[in-house]
């Protein structure tokens, strides 16, 4: 199902939708907190130490979540499908879902229009980043300025295995169990995201040297394929 | 060695596992066997990719003397006292519960008609396919007046362990403003940088505690890794200290005399307190019991698959290969063992086998929180590994970055580690 809405997600009728070119974030956790209160999602969601559950389920943690997976609230029938699918709220689902929650998920109770424009929804991504510690958090590695992927890279669907393969580079310092001591955990990347870090670093606005050079190896197909074999990682 | 919970019950199975090899060997079901020798960089990363990627369908055994394994890289920061030696051990127990049954024995023949490897322990072990990853060894007669006999009075520590120990005591007990030398080796060797990051250190070591040491390299070469980013190095943080003397100005050895603790070079005696001779190197001994090695002392390699250009049956990785371009580096190995489990798996299995490819880093300590690395990117060709591209850090970098790279290289230690032994 995951993979499902995967394509979905990718298929010409959301680029009609005025859908930006990659699914990423790029924006500022201070707007992106003032659009929160703003555009009326803290009527319902709490969030911070203090976040309880109201109306809508507590927002904390919520990049990288399980949908339907707080504990103590009460979810819609429809919101459970898709919990019982394995539904990640990655950034690209967030962004599907706050575009048109309806669309999205039918029957959903969050009665809510969606927000209009894009460049909200890249500054509540990072708002809601902010609220998710970081090992728990690939995601926080994409960074405003990296450049955005073309539609038809990110498009590409890569190939699980040959991801795995190429992974035992990768391994070599990003520890597969997703530990990390001073190079940072890579597993349970969203595609979108780490196809946006690594065309970052093969193009040089990244300046790690040893990830300029690892990636200058790479192809758009190994990539994708990275990014697949990362993405379908479940620890 | 981690002592954790988990560290020690791996431990438990591992013992278990060795305990009960002979039955195990005794029936592989009809399934394939990879007989891997040699539990470092190279061998331990292929003995447990292949167990792991096999999924049960490969009989995995790995043979490897110690029973904790210490690794080479990072023992110079052991010498600079950034590292404990426990720090660098690490058990076969996590491999031996994910399906590699370790054998702790020593290889000591091959018979690649019968395509068994002969034990020191008695018995042999048949194989399909052998992989070969036994480091390195020193060449007979590199230096003159050194053998290992003499590797107490004049260490190598170019095998971490006690040697490297034994470095370090002879370090704390240099009288004040002592000479400590180093004779390097010449090419090829293992760990290009890793002299010099080792004097380095032990200049770090004197810095705090002998600060008037004279530390002496005689050099057979004329240049060496890194060698701007380590002299720039020495210059702003051990001024004064270290000497380096390239052949032309005297730095090709003549003889040691381990007795009298001289060095003689260039027809000069020179009177030293420390003498840490790295001597010339050559493939691991197994390697030329297995008759794969050339004239040179090295096992040729398809770029491809690792095999041995002399036995398809055989493969070598890491320090004893001769393959091309990478250097003799742990992270090589650790890069050529995945292509080699790649290549194995689907001779024997049928898996998929994807293009061979390599890559490798090496980082260098220069003083705290200074930290340089080197890499490069390599492919197969049919002729050997060749370097497709390459970086390298630059002399006059700021604080910042040099400390990122140290930080950098402490996680890459980590995760090797973890990729080697699981």
């Amino acid at each position: 199902m995951y993979m499902f809405l995967q394509k979905l997600f990718l298929a010409p009728i959301w680029l009609f939708l005025a859908f930006p070119a990659v699914a990423l974030a790029d924006g500022h956790a201070a707007e992106g907190e003032r659009l929160f209160r703003t555009l009326g999602c803290a009527g319902c969601h709490e969030v911070g130490p203090e976040g309880r559950n109201k109306v809508g389920p507590h927002l904390n943690q919520i990049i990288g979540r399980t949908a339907g997976a707080v504990e103590g609230f009460r979810y819609s029938r429809a919101m459970v499908g898709r919990s019982e699918d394995g539904l990640i709220w990655d950034e690209d689902m967030l962004r599907a879902f706050l575009m048109a929650p309806a669309d999205f998920l039918p029957s959903t109770r969050m009665a809510y229009r969606g927000v209009r424009k894009a460049e909200d929804i890249d500054h509540l991504l990072i708002f809601l980043r902010t609220l998710t510690p970081e090992t728990n958090l690939g995601t926080a590695n994409v960074e405003p300025g990296d450049p955005k992927v073309a539609p038809e890279i990110l498009a590409i669907e890569g190939n699980v295995e040959y991801g795995q393969y190429l992974s035992s580079t990768c391994v070599t310092c990003h520890q597969a169990s997703g530990e990390s001591s001073g190079i940072p955990p890579i597993i349970n990347w969203p595609a979108g995201a780490f196809v946006t870090v690594l065309h970052a670093y093969k193009g040089k606005s990244r300046d790690n040297a040893v990830m300029q050079q690892i990636t200058s190896a790479l192809g758009n197909e190994e990539i994708a394929a990275l990014a697949a074999y990362y993405e379908s990682i479940q620890d | 060695m981690k002592l954790d919970r988990r560290g020690f019950l791996g431990a438990g199975v591992a013992a278990a596992a060795t305990l009960s090899a002979p039955m195990v060997l005794g029936a592989a079901h009809g399934k394939p066997r990879v007989v891997v020798v040699g539990g470092g960089a190279g061998g331990a990363t292929a003995a447990r990719y292949i167990a792991k990627d096999s999924g049960g369908a490969i009989d995995v055994v790995l043979i490897e003397p110690s029973r904790t394994y210490y690794t080479c890289f990072f023992s110079n920061l052991y010498l600079g006292g950034y590292r404990d030696m426990a720090s660098l051990g690490h058990s076969y127990g996590a491999m031996a519960a994910q399906g590699v049954n370790v054998v702790h024995d020593w290889a000591i023949g091959v018979d690649r008609d019968a395509k068994t490897v002969a034990l020191a322990g008695g018995g042999s072990i048949p194989y399909d396919k052998l992989i070969l990853s036994p480091g390195i060894d020193f060449r007979d007669g590199a230096v003159q007046g050194w053998d290992v006999s003499a590797q107490n009075a004049m260490p190598h520590a170019y095998k971490a362990g006690s040697q490297t120990e034994l470095l370090r005591a002879q370090m704390e007990s240099m009288p004040q403003g002592g000479t400590y030398a180093m004779v390097a080796p010449p090419n090829p060797f293992r760990c290009p940088p890793g002299p010099y990051e080792r004097i380095s250190m032990v200049a770090h070591y004197f810095k705090e505690n002998n600060p008037t040491v004279k530390i002496l390299i005689f050099d057979p070469k004329a240049g060496f890794s890194k060698q701007a980013l380590f002299e720039d190095g020495w210059t702003r943080h051990y001024a004064g200290m270290v000497e380096w003397i390239s052949p032309d100005f005297g730095g090709a050895v003549d003889e040691v005399r381990p007795g009298s603790m001289e060095v003689v070079a260039d027809g000069e005696v020179v009177k030293v307190d420390v003498c840490n001779v790295i001597p010339a190197m050559k493939a691991g001994r197994i390697a030329d019991l297995a008759g794969v090695t050339n004239d040179a002392g090295w096992a040729p390699v398809n770029p491809h698959t690792m095999a041995t250009r002399a036995d398809e049956n055989i493969y070598v990785l890491g320090d004893s290969a001769q393959q091309g371009d990478m250097p003799k580096s742990g992270f090589s190995a650790n890069s050529q063992a995945k292509v080699c489990a790649n290549a194995v798996r689907g001779e024997l299995t049928g898996s998929t086998v994807f293009p061979a490819r390599f890559s490798n880093t090496c980082w260098s300590l220069l003083d705290t929180n200074d930290g340089v690395k080197v890499g490069a990117s390599y492919e197969a060709t049919d002729e050997k590994i060749t370097k497709t591209s390459g970086f390298i850090s630059q002399v006059g970098e700021d604080a910042a970055t040099r400390e990122a790279t140290y930080g950098e290289s402490v996680g890459w230690y980590d995760g090797i580690t973890a990729d080697m032994f699981g």
